[in-house]
């Protein structure tokens, strides 16, 4: 069960979250082991090495190799939390998640950090709005968008529960702003319902989920009512929850920190074109372009995704 | 110093001589396959099963067994025939080679089939697989070993050398990767392909402690591990001089060896005839 935080300002940097959820599963299980690829510094996985030193494995800059151990580690019965930036796992050991992983079914869960605007000063090399869409389109996946610092600790302790398989989150290293009080709890493929509403349908995941609640409210304040579902979990997608509420809504909305190409927005629109679903649908995102270089804070107001373009997105997109 | 009884070595002769027959001819019944590749490992996987390897064929996931890493999955037949002569399945079933819904799959498949260790076949990744599976055996203390096969072409993969680096530098003395320098990958020569230089040499510069032995001679092969195996504190590796299509001169003097179809009458005469001989070699 889930409860809204209603105070909104920034959590827990959602890296300190990680390594603090790794060492409390570390505490009970010392099956659970954490790998980095010379990025322990940034990731604050050095944390780890130096209170749980015989579970960490800093692999040096080898990610390929790192998801290949991580899938020698799962073939010996441990369970490995690998880090490194989005783009550096989804698209450069694609084929060691792949293959090493999905493939063999070997257990290797992932923190993908700082995907799309996130990249900030490490730029357009270093930025990924395709890691969703890659992961994804593995089959037997499970693809999570945290909301905010509650919603990341309740996956990376989920994800030990969860078996083999690949299991990808997404998330900036810094904080984010609240969503959740604390200590609520998630099922994996079940959206989130947030508010309730009767003309439009607004689906959001990631950090994403405050600006949707902001359009939500800018939007009520000119007679608009829209739902706000999280969409935490990209896949498996909660079809159930997307055609329950799309009835009777005048159109639907989804917002990702990701191209719209392959992420949330295509993943609902193939949902509701396979169910004839004959609602208009907006997909805000990354609309197919590089990243940059510059502060996250430009970078979202480069591609659009500020509370404020969004909401005039929306606005102009069904004429409010 | 060859450690080998004389019996053993005659015993070993037979293994490898049965996984080439074995291997040949469910390739050759399913129209064609990876020959060349793996032949040139057959007599590094009867000194494997046939003595270094502590396995149970009747408890394939023994906890206590050796792993196995054939980095270089397209050699699957040879360990699948190794595998099978070791008591881990029938015989029977490598007629199955190949064909739908088998369990004996071109490539080695952990889920699939009994005593594979590991999912290998885009090449490269067994090498860091390898890594993972001796990095847990050390955590939890395990004496028991883990043998990397690695083809040469295969070193033309980076992930190779990323895992080597991280095996070297983390003193990986339970794992022992071994180099199957056949000399000829799809496209041709290695010489002419991606030239490899002194492999050896590359390898003891990445830190590992490496030893060359002739790929056909079983007592050298079997002294080799003997001695890595108790070399401790470093990484470990031997490098075999092959040839591909080793054991049965039909294959190692056809050019292109690598895959072989079985769609010629002269061809698949030739190989009966190489088959009964392997055959009398195991059964006399």
């Amino acid at each position: 069960m889930f409860k809204l935080d209603e105070r909104r300002e920034n959590g827990k940097e959602l890296r300190n979250v990680v390594v603090d959820s790794l060492m409390d599963l570390m505490n009970k299980n010392d099956k659970v082991i954490a790998l980095d690829a010379d990025l322990a510094g940034a990731s604050n996985f050095n944390r780890i090495k130096s209170a749980h030193g015989k579970s960490f494995i800093d692999v040096g800059i080898s990610e390929a190799n790192m998801i290949g151990v991580s899938a020698g580690l799962s073939l010996t019965g441990y369970t490995p939390y690998v880090h490194t930036f989005a783009p550096f796992v989804a698209r450069r050991a694609l084929d060691q998640v792949y293959m090493s992983g999905a493939y063999s079914k070997n257990t290797i869960n992932i923190y993908g950090s700082d995907p799309g605007f996130n990249a900030g000063f490490n730029g357009g090399t270093h930025t990924s709005y395709e890691d969703v869409a890659i992961m994804r389109s593995i089959p037997e996946t499970i693809v999570c968008d945290p909301a905010d610092a509650v919603q990341m600790e309740w996956i990376i302790k989920e994800f030990s529960n969860l078996g083999q398989g690949i299991h990808y989150v997404r998330g900036n290293r810094k904080s984010v702003r609240n969503v959740y009080a604390e200590n609520s709890s998630f099922e994996i493929g079940k959206g989130n319902l947030l508010y309730e509403g009767s003309d439009l349908l607004i689906i959001a995941t990631g950090q994403l989920v405050s600006e949707a609640i902001d359009v939500h409210d800018e939007l009520s304040k000119i007679g608009i009512s829209s739902d706000v579902v999280d969409m935490f979990t990209i896949k498996p997608l909660d079809t159930d929850l997307l055609l329950e509420r799309a009835k009777n809504k005048r159109g639907i909305v989804t917002i990702e920190n990701h191209n719209i190409i392959g992420g949330l927005g295509s993943a609902v629109s193939e949902v509701m074109a396979e169910k004839m679903v004959g609602v208009p649908l907006l997909r805000v995102g990354n609309e197919d372009y590089f990243g940059q270089v510059g502060t996250p804070d430009y970078l979202q107001q480069a591609y659009g995704l500020t509370s404020k373009q969004i909401l005039s997105k929306v606005k102009k997109h069904f004429s409010f | 110093m060859f450690i080998l009884k004389q019996e053993e070595l005659q015993k070993l002769q037979k293994l490898a001589a049965h996984i080439r027959f074995d291997a040949i001819q469910a390739i050759k019944n399913v129209g064609q396959g990876h020959i060349g590749g793996s032949l040139s490992i057959s007599d590094l996987l009867a000194v494997l099963y046939g003595k270094q390897m502590k396995f149970n064929a009747d408890d394939p996931n023994w906890e206590l067994r050796d792993r196995l890493v054939l980095s270089k999955g397209h050699a699957g037949p040879a360990l699948y025939s190794a595998l099978a002569i070791s008591g881990f399945f029938d015989e029977e079933k490598l007629s199955t080679l190949n064909k739908g819904g088998t369990s004996l799959p071109s490539h080695p498949d952990h889920l699939r089939t009994p005593g594979v260790d590991a999912t290998t076949g885009s090449l490269g990744q067994g090498t860091s697989q390898a890594a993972g599976i001796a990095t847990g055996l050390k955590l939890r203390e395990s004496k028991n070993f883990v043998y990397l096969i690695v083809g040469e072409g295969e070193l033309n993969e980076g992930q190779c050398w990323e895992a080597f680096q991280y095996i070297a530098s983390n003193k990986l003395d339970n794992l022992i990767v071994i180099i199957d320098d056949n000399k000829k990958q799809l496209d041709g020569w290695t010489d002419d392909v991606i030239k490899q230089w002194d492999i050896a040499s590359k390898m003891r510069s990445f830190g590992f402690n490496t030893i060359q032995v002739k790929g056909d001679n079983l007592e050298s092969i079997d002294d080799g591990i003997e001695y890595l195996k108790t070399t401790k504190d470093t990484a470990n590796c031997m490098v075999l001089d092959s040839v591909k299509g080793a054991g049965v001169p039909l294959f190692e003097n056809m050019e292109n060896n690598h895959s072989v179809k079985f769609n010629d009458d002269e061809l698949n005469s030739q190989t009966d005839e190489a088959l009964a001989k392997l055959q009398s070699i195991y059964e006399g």
